[in-house]
């Protein structure tokens, strides 16, 4: 086996989404379909009104957070899959260099989908353990006749095994389009051409040019990228480097972004669902907002420096300080993160404005909802404080990385 | 002048203590052109490291024109290689998201060198001086490392290998580079190889032997990077 399992252990934070995105979706469609067995018991308008409330409540939730989660482990897939290719290159270069094909290579990357299993396998039977408390409390208002927990098996194949099977088929093809490279480039450590990188700028598009037959062209592009880069000499290096970090990696920039997002979203919502509907469903999207901002803050932050650690220890070794190095890297990212949050407590109240206006719109002793500024700010210092703990935690783990283990490594 | 006392230095620890460094004394003047011979595992880059603040010694200490760096702390040895010492380095260490000219802009914005495209200019980079590190070949890149340590304008020079990963040819032009600009500059130059031709370019060459130096040998006629073996 090319890739091992120890690989894929690697891969917890997808485990950790999948296991939030089927326990959610879980406890919700199997109320949904529990609730739908006792739509024709119901007499009276009032019934029909909760009834078509709390199935919309269903919907809604499963969408957004399974659709939500799902977008998320799909990324986080194919980052980690390009991460692990990128890092280990040669070692794929030597076994295409021995006659292994890109399909058999890639076959090896179904083991990436185990992790989706662990999670949602997870997922699925905690949801099963939460169920019996989820469903006493939506008895309580006693409106609808009372729906008691059944299992559905056909559940599991929907919540485990197909996103087992979707994962693992998603893992060997996009190994496998990432393959598409000699054995020699591998070697050399070069891979598949990337926006943004080197490569974009000069081959491809040179090769691009040549191959029209438009030496015109080529001649424009020249002039357009010395006149770009002419405008960049003047800037200096830290200022370039910091450019580079953030448009060099933007799945790096995405998972940043959408940590603040995810942590301003669903907090705030969280706040005003104990309100709107129940303090369990707060709780549960608090935990689910917590569990994802700071696993993909982590896996984020961990592979920015991990990723940068050669360019760190030049750096350092130059003559560059601490704080010049973290400043770079780490500091980079601060105004994508304010971004991030700010688009999160937009999303959360547009969100909330649309289920209360339009989905609850005729449910009796609906509360009103208004945006509330002091959980606005207490949110956002909460994840200051997060985003700031980490960002230190990483500046130490930067000042620790050994300049002689990294060259040692290059050799 | 670099003046190394009675210097040690060991890794790992108990069984696997390995003592690389046993007690290495030298002395060097400004503007001197060193060689530092020996096998693989005589301890020659970890004297090159300790010599030039990036590792610390276990004792012994290093002084350069009389101020021991031996005492300094990281953020002092950082300070302390900013303003004095230049790395060039078998694997190059460029960074490859960076074009020609940002990575000698590394170096050159730590001494406020805004005519850093003069060093481009002197390696023969002029024409690719936007390019990225895998657009160009293994000794171009190694004239962009070169570029990169000058561009700083250190008082010293150290290089560890410089040729290890080059052929000949492009060998013999990256220590013509070098030389050149030696006499252009006048910095203090530390090298360490394993080539015993290549120790003919330097005025003295110390030999290590099992981590000490086991000999100072004077050339007392310099050779150029054309006229040596290889």
């Amino acid at each position: 086996m090319i890739v091992g399992i120890k690989d894929a252990v690697k891969l917890v934070s997808i485990s950790i989404i999948c296991a939030c995105a089927v326990l959610v979706c879980t406890m919700f469609i199997n109320y949904g379909t529990d609730l739908s067995s006792v739509k024709a018991l119901l007499t009276t308008e009032k019934e029909r009104i909760f009834y078509d409330a709390q199935t919309a409540t269903a919907r809604v939730v499963c969408l957004i957070t399974g659709g939500c989660l799902l977008m998320t482990s799909v990324v986080t897939l194919l980052f980690y899959i390009k991460y692990y290719i990128d890092a280990h290159k040669k070692e794929l270069g030597i076994l295409k260099a021995l006659g292994y094909g890109n399909g058999r290579i890639a076959a090896s990357f179904w083991i990436f989908g185990s992790s989706v299993f662990t999670g949602a396998a997870a997922g699925y039977f905690g949801a099963h353990l939460l169920m019996p408390a989820m469903y006493r409390l939506q008895n309580k208002d006693a409106v609808l006749p009372e729906v008691s927990v059944r299992f559905h098996p056909l559940l599991f194949v929907w919540m485990v095994v197909l996103p087992t099977m979707f994962f693992s088929v998603l893992s060997v093809f996009y190994a496998r389009l990432r393959l598409k490279v000699s054995a020699l480039s591998l070697l050399r450590g070069e891979g598949a051409p990337e926006k943004g990188e080197a490569k974009h700028f000069g081959k491809n598009r040179a090769k691009k040019a040549c191959g029209e037959g438009v030496l015109e062209q080529k001649a424009a592009a020249e002039m357009i990228r010395s006149g770009k880069h002419a405008a960049s000499a003047k800037s200096g290096f830290i200022s370039e480097l910091k450019r580079a970090t953030l448009w060099g990696k933007k799945s790096l920039l995405f998972f940043i972004v959408f940590s603040a997002f995810c942590f301003s979203a669903m907090t705030q919502m969280s706040f005003s669902m104990k309100e709107l509907s129940s303090g369990m469903m707060g709780a549960m999207i608090m935990g689910i907002g917590l569990i994802l901002a700071v696993t993909t803050l982590f896996l984020a932050v961990t592979t920015l420096v991990r990723g940068n650690a050669k360019t760190i220890t030049m750096m350092r070794t130059f003559g560059y300080s601490q704080r010049e190095c973290c400043n770079a890297l780490l500091g980079v990212y601060r105004p994508a993160v304010y971004m991030g949050f700010a688009v999160g407590t937009v999303y959360q109240y547009g969100l909330l404005r649309l289920m209360v206006d339009i989905v609850f719109r005729n449910m009796e002793g609906m509360p009103a909802y208004h945006f509330h500024v002091p959980r606005m700010l207490v949110s956002l210092v909460c994840f200051l404080v997060l985003y700031e703990v980490m960002m230190y935690v990483y500046s130490e783990k930067m000042r620790r990385i050994s300049i002689k283990e990294i060259m040692m490594e290059a050799e | 002048m670099i003046t190394l006392e009675n210097v040690t230095k060991a890794y790992g620890s108990g069984e696997s203590r390995t003592q690389v460094l046993k007690g290495t004394s030298l002395s060097l003047e400004d503007h001197d052109f060193v060689v530092i011979l020996g096998a693989s595992g005589s301890g020659k880059s970890t004297l090159l490291h300790v010599m030039s603040g990036l590792e610390k010694p276990d004792t012994g200490t290093i002084c350069y024109d009389g101020k021991d760096i031996t005492g300094f702390s990281d953020d002092q040895l950082t300070q302390f290689r900013k303003e004095h010492i230049g790395f060039i380095f078998q694997q190059y260490y460029l960074l490859p998201n960076m074009t020609v000219d940002k990575n000698v802009k590394m170096g050159a914005d730590l001494a406020g060198n805004a005519d850093y495209a003069e060093m481009i200019e002197a390696v023969g980079l002029k024409e690719k001086r936007y390019k990225y590190p895998n657009q160009l070949s293994g000794g171009e890149q190694q004239r962009v490392s070169i570029a990169r340590a000058l561009a700083k304008k250190p008082d010293v020079l150290f290089l560890d290998e410089p040729t290890g990963a080059l052929d000949e040819e492009t060998g013999r032009s990256a220590l013509d580079y070098i030389c050149r600009l030696y006499e252009k500059y006048g910095y203090t130059i530390v090298m360490v190889t394993h080539n015993q031709n290549i120790a003919e370019m330097a005025h003295r060459v110390v030999i290590m032997n099992s981590g000490r130096i086991s000999d100072i040998r004077m050339n007392e006629t310099v050779k150029t990077a054309y006229e040596i073996g290889w």
